[in-house]
């Protein structure tokens, strides 16, 4: 795959989409585990839910 | 499982969980074909090889706007229906949306200074996407800014509804104006003027791009609904606090209940 004069124009643009999706995972996946340890360190200190289910149980 | 049950936060955080491995899943594998297929596409006989750099942004331009109209109808679930979600929804969509818009002009940047060999020019369709990027990011702005969650919201969805009206604007700007970005080859009537060879490529990177926003957003979304049982049990523990101190201060008025529901 040959890609030309204009390859450092070509290969920029997917570089850069990359990052920035690749931005976007680690800032979500990273979120949600700070709202998860948040959430086990409030659950820790004895503050409960009305239903009594913990706050990050999804099940 | 119908569409009202999805109201149930709780309810929306289990079919997350079951659906989310899947959606990665299928994102990935789509990806990685599109990608494949954009690698092995011919060059175009005008463009050469930089045809390839479409590949990736039309499916952001698609998006950039396609996020807009989401973030949209979660305004209208906010402000006429109230649904527990739609704040939820348009909020964690904007950033998602802003990157994508971000990577549209910038993807366009890229091809235009060797095709058109200018990185910008002030045409109708490159200052509407423009101005759609900064009213994303005037959006996140004022999330950030209105402390009320609920305040902040229904300011929010009505900054999107209004914000609404550039979207077709970007759309019909190639045919109202006489701009230097090219008019629609997809989707137009009279169908597609773009040969299969370049056409598959695209529909699958805009498909496996769609997913993409799909399975980010799901994500997020359960994201922002632990940080609001946070910011619950937060309060419910400071209330406690302050409790405690009017029992030892003699107050005899409690200024908070025992427990929260659920966010």
């Amino acid at each position: 795959m040959s890609l030309g004069p204009y390859a450092p124009f070509i290969v920029t643009s997917y570089a850069l989409v990359a990052a920035v999706v690749l931005l976007l995972i680690v800032w979500i996946v990273a979120d949600y585990r700070r709202q998860q340890a948040r959430l086990r360190e409030l659950e820790a200190s004895g503050v409960t839910r009305r239903s009594g289910r913990s706050a990050g149980d999804v099940r | 499982m119908t569409l009202i049950d999805l109201a149930n936060p709780t309810r929306f955080l289990t079919l997350t969980a079951r659906i989310l491995p899947w959606l990665v899943g299928a994102t990935a594998i789509l990806l990685a074909i599109g990608l494949y297929q954009s690698a092995m596409a011919p060059d175009d006989y005008q463009q050469g090889a930089t045809v390839k750099i479409m590949f990736i942004h039309v499916p952001n331009a698609w998006l950039s706007m396609f996020v807009w109209s989401v973030m949209s109808v979660a305004a209208l679930g906010t402000l006429v229906w109230r649904h527990p979600l739609a704040d939820v929804a348009a909020k964690t969509a904007a950033p998602i949306g802003a990157a994508f818009t971000f990577l549209a002009l910038v993807t366009g940047s890229l091809w235009g200074r060797p095709m058109w060999g200018t990185y910008w020019e002030w045409d109708a369709r490159l200052t509407s996407v423009l101005i759609l990027f900064l009213m994303y990011l005037g959006l996140m702005a004022l999330w950030r800014a209105v402390e009320d969650p609920s305040r902040a919201a229904r300011a929010a969805a009505v900054l999107t509804l209004v914000g609404a009206i550039n979207i077709p604007i970007i759309k019909f700007s190639v045919d109202w104006w006489n701009t230097l970005h090219q008019p629609a080859s997809v989707f137009r009537m009279g169908g597609s003027t773009l040969d299969k060879a370049f056409l598959w490529p695209l529909l699958v990177m805009a498909l496996a791009f769609s997913l993409l926003f799909v399975t980010l957003h799901l994500a997020a979304m359960r994201n922002e609904i632990l940080r609001r049982r946070v910011r619950s049990l937060q309060m419910m523990q400071a209330s406690r606090i302050a409790f405690t101190n009017d029992v030892g201060t003699g107050s005899r008025e409690p200024t908070a209940p025992n427990e929260i529901g659920a966010a």
